[in-house]
């Protein structure tokens, strides 16, 4: 194929520079979204696994046999360690590999430069590179499922001594090995794509391409870009300092450790310093995943409203608070630690204070609706799924942020209801809006609607029949990660909603597969696109159907005005592009 | 039924493109464009939002009668201002819970898309915008201040009345250790841990027993690298793990040489042990007694979780923790109440900690005070204990440590 290309004579790329190792920004994009779509599949399949186990208990399934073999799964029954290393490596791949890399690798990609009216990314070297450590950090995690001792199984947080010590647990050895190996990778592809996606935001914007006209998706994408800069880093420390106690001895994270029959020649370390910086990660990483989702539903909501976004400037200020405070917060994850209660008293105070730049940002999502004319295309529903899952889940936090409270509930699963509605649905619904949207813009023909909607229908239904029965499972004080709960009485009532859990689990999970028919299938014999199917006003829309390099023909386009200039009463069409000039007289936005 | 499961989805993919091919056919005849919203699915799924929401708003409010009544009431003193804390949290966020969603579903019904019509265009409106900035922060400010009350009340320093006990946690069991006659814990350390001495309790004969045991260690394992040597049919890398078993074993005796005897309460720590009395599977305490918990942890972090005393702590190696709590329901007015005679408090493990996680937990009763001292009274002391056991068995220190107490462990 490459070969045939390079006769042609014109500037054709080979099939390896155009396809595996590109440095377009729109190709990359691709590579990160189907790379996290095989991610995310083999995660639905492990929690479907483990809701097997959870739902009916000591049952035997032919089918986790026929998956996990006699070792992790003797006659179809789901064993202890395996239940574990499942419920961890869900976790880690659903949290990093598919909404953080799949979803702000692909989307920052792909909108960055098109929205901003750049030609590619500052440096598309350094791009690609993100993306190939991106792959091999996930072929790595895969590959930890299949190694002796089974994966890495302490959780997806990995809190040591448990993940530090090879006699803990089978988990700890090998498989955590290739898990920390791999956290190293990610977060080199992550800074390689966060640096890149800061600098081209600032530098690359086109002439008239204010900060103040940048679309939503830009700006949400621009501060998740510069959390994981800042906080990143402070997770390779972390990971680095517990390679270090795993295998040169070091005690960092250890002290006074008796194990396997073994005093342990460490002393001095605290486990509780590896949680202060995973957590300084790991708070702001819940932004990481949450904000280009919200960026993105900004986007659907205001084009199929065909209305602007109500209060563009408190969203922007909402989005700057948030990324900010979500610095200030990390210690809520700890309240039991025994820390002292007074810092905890901060934590409490800095963590509610988010409460109120995330309820403007939902008042102003439901504001945009009204009076508005709505299209409910397969992407207007899952943005309006977004908001409903991001004010339900994000209620259950004013709880879980109250540290009084919080003792009571800390990790049951309320916790897991909480952060599985918040961050996981509403991140997820941000991802697949987003490719529903801009699936034209990625390969030039239209995803078919009614599986859309189908797809849409069950995922909500299904998401919420998983994870809303949850919050009353974990206030009755069923804790997290437990591999049977049968032992203790007091929980009867509640775990008897776990067969219906695990059963709407296996269901939504069935469901997309209608989202991969569609998205397989459309990318080759989908119905053509037109240039601006949806009517929209940024830039991306003006490009060329058929990707280019450069990704305009001839000049760069000039910016008049902001993006959200839809049903303007000034103009007849209900939208104008940002690259129409001010008619006289008319008013900037 | 493997089988039947790979049918039924190979099936169900065929007949998705199947319907999809008919779909593109006759919108292709039909000549309509995929993203042109026709006005039938419009309204369906305008319409579908209104039964979504009656459906979710509906299997809320009964998940809320069948279970909301969670937890039986707090049987401490801060869970019952915990529970009150909680109620009105859970009521604040239930209210808005419905108001926003129903905003959200409704409007996404009413503004449907009527090619009759134009949307408003409507930018942004201070007034508005400031009303839901101070409405929330309000409410916050409530929330923060009701929260830390209640925090700061339940995390202040214990009273001089409270008694202590220790809750000590290894994979995957826990151990209850109460001071003794004298209110002081023995100075306890990890180096000692052993077959007789679960929580590693300094006392002298334990240390001069520990030191035996690790010199005899030394002793046999010299002897077997001189004899491997000597022959020099030992494999080197096998010569190569015994000499860094044999580093292992003296670092060990150094850092017991190294424990200093400390003076507490006026009272030497190495003899304030010997009272201490530890108890395994079920502890008691005594009601309307406010208690301070002290956790260790021998191994990795687990978590003290009591649901029905609204309390929880981390157990930290190396990093002692503290909770304290009152508890004011004893287990056989619970039980009254609860018209169960089988209930039971709980003492169980809520951090990962291993494959029987699911399973380390201890049962709690709480007593009258009179039962309580008598229970109390039954159990043994821990010097007594060893000492009963020295005349079952008289130390015979093991050829190879590691695997003796890997068996006990």
């Amino acid at each position: 194929m490459g070969a045939h290309s390079n006769d042609h004579g014109h500037h054709e790329e080979s099939f390896v520079s155009k396809y595996i190792f590109s440095q377009d920004h729109k190709m990359i994009s691709k590579q990160f979204l189907v790379t996290a779509i095989f991610m995310g599949i083999i995660a639905v399949m492990l929690s479907i696994f483990f809701r097997l186990q959870l739902g009916w208990p000591g049952e035997k399934f032919g089918i986790l046999n026929a998956f996990l073999g006699d070792k992790w799964a003797p006659d179809g029954i789901l064993d202890k360690n395996a239940y574990l290393a499942m419920v961890t490596i869900h976790g880690t791949i659903m949290v990093f590999f598919v909404l953080t890399g799949g979803l702000s690798g692909t989307f920052a990609n792909l909108l960055i430069p098109l929205q901003i009216g750049a030609r590619d990314m500052a440096s598309g070297f350094m791009n690609m590179l993100s993306y190939w450590f991106f792959l091999v950090s996930s072929l790595i995690m895969v590959a930890s499922l299949f190694v002796e001792g089974g994966a890495a199984s302490g959780g997806w947080t990995i809190y040591p001594p448990l993940s530090a010590l090879p006699q803990a647990m089978p988990g700890s050895g090998t498989g955590m090995t290739l898990c920390l190996i791999s956290m190293v990778l990610f977060v080199a592809s992550s800074l390689l794509g966060g640096l890149n996606y800061v600098v081209t935001i600032i530098n690359l914007r086109t002439k008239g391409m204010k900060m103040t006209r940048l679309p939503l998706t830009i700006w949400a994408l621009f501060v998740t870009a510069i959390l994981g800069v800042l906080s990143f880093p402070v997770l390779v420390s972390c990971v680095v300092l517990l390679i270090m106690d795993r295998t040169m001895g070091t005690a960092f994270y250890l002290s006074d450790i008796f194990i396997q029959g073994e005093a342990l020649d460490v002393t001095g370390g605290s486990p509780i310093l590896f949680q202060h910086l995973f957590w300084f990660l790991g708070h702001p990483e819940v932004y990481i995943v949450l904000l280009p989702a919200l960026g993105i539903s900004s986007e659907i909501i205001a084009t199929n409203s065909r209305k602007p976004i109500f209060g563009y400037k408190a969203m922007i200020g909402s989005i700057l608070a948030i990324g900010f405070l979500s610095f200030i917060v990390w210690g809520h994850h700890m309240y039991v630690t025994g820390m002292n209660p007074f810092i905890g008293s901060v934590f409490v105070f800095t963590t509610l204070l988010i409460a109120i730049p995330s309820a403007v940002k939902a008042f102003n999502y439901i504001t945009t609706l009204w009076q508005g004319n709505i299209k409910f295309t397969p992407a207007m529903l899952f943005s309006i799924g977004l908001v409903s899952t991001f004010v339900t889940g994000g209620l259950t936090g004013i709880v879980l942020a109250d540290s009084a409270l919080d003792v009571n509930v800390h990790d049951t699963y309320f916790v897991v209801a909480h952060f599985h509605i918040v961050m996981g649905m509403s991140a997820i619904f941000g991802m697949l809006g987003g490719i529903y949207h801009w699936f034209p813009k990625m390969y030039g023909r239209m995803m078919n609607s009614k599986l859309g909607y189908a797809h849409f229908w069950l995922t909500m239904v299904c998401g919420f029949g998983v994870f809303f029965p949850m919050h009353f499972v974990g206030i009755a004080g069923a804790p997290r990660r437990y591999y049977d709960y049968s032992e203790f009485d007091y929980l009867d009532t509640v775990i008897s909603l776990n067969p219906m859990i695990s059963t709407f689990a296996i269901i939504g999970g069935a469901a997309q597969l209608l989202f991969l028919f569609n998205f397989f299938h459309s990318i080759w014999y989908g119905q053509k696109a037109n240039q601006n199917p949806w009517k929209s006003n940024t830039l991306e829309w003006t490009t060329p159907v058929a990707h280019m390099h450069g990704n305009w023909p001839g000049a760069l386009p000039e910016v008049h005005r902001w993006a959200y200039d839809y049903s303007n009463p000034e103009h007849e069409e209900d939208f104008v592009s940002q690259i129409v000039p001010l008619k006289a007289g008319e008013h900037a936005h | 039924m493997n089988l039947f499961i790979l049918l039924v989805l190979v099936l169900a993919i065929i007949a998705i493109a199947q319907l999809t091919k008919v779909y593109e056919l006759s919108r292709s005849l039909r000549n309509t464009r995929e993203e042109e919203v026709s006005a039938a699915d419009n309204r369906l799924n305008a319409n579908a939002w209104i039964v979504w929401m009656i459906a979710f708003f509906a299997g809320t409010i009964y998940l809320y009668v069948k279970y909301g009544d969670y937890l039986p009431e707090s049987a401490s003193e801060h869970g019952v201002a915990v529970d009150k804390l909680m109620s009105v949290n859970i009521w604040m966020i239930t209210i808005v819970f419905f108001i926003v969603n129903y905003f959200l579903f409704t409007f996404a019904n009413k503004y449907r898309f009527n090619p009759a019509r134009r949307a408003k265009f409507f930018a942004h409106d201070n007034r508005l915008e400031m009303l839901w900035t101070l409405v929330p922060g309000v409410t916050m400010a409530f929330i923060i201040v009701y929260g830390l009350i209640t925090w700061n009340n339940m995390t202040g320093p214990a009273s001089a009345e409270a008694m202590q006990i220790e809750l000590y946690s290894k994979q995957f069991d826990w151990t209850a250790r109460y001071p003794g006659e004298n209110k002081v814990f023995g100075a306890a350390d990890f180096n000692l841990i052993g077959t007789t001495n679960g929580l590693g309790l300094v006392t002298e004969e334990g240390v001069a027993a520990k030191l035996a045991e690790i010199d005899h260690n030394i002793e046999q394992t010299e002897k077997t690298i001189a004899n491997g040597k000597a022959e020099g049919t030992m494999p080197d890398s096998y010569l190569e793990s015994l000499e860094d078993q044999l580093y292992k074993l003296k670092r060990h005796k150094q850092r017991i040489l190294d424990l200093k005897e400390n003076e507490m309460n006026g009272m030497s720590q190495w003899k304030a042990g010997a009272d201490d009395k530890l108890v395994k599977g079920e502890f008691h305490i005594p009601v309307g007694q406010e208690i301070e918990f002290v956790f260790r942890s021998q191994d990795v972090i687990h978590s003290a979780y009591m649901p029905h005393f609204r309390a929880q702590m981390n157990t930290v190696p190396g990093v002692p923790t503290r909770f304290k709590m009152k508890p004011t329901i004893t287990t056989a007015e619970m039980r009254q109440k609860l018209g169960n005679d089988k209930f039971d408090y709980i003492l169980l493990c809520n951090k990962v900690c291993g494959a029987a996680h699911f399973n380390m937990k201890m049962t709690v009763v709480v007593d009258t005070p009179e039962d309580y001292a008598a229970w109390l009274a039954e159990q043994k002391t821990f010097g007594g204990d060893k000492n009963e056991k020295k005349e079952e068995a008289p130390a015979t220190p093991a050829a190879d440590t590691t695997k003796t107490m890997a068996s006990i462990n």
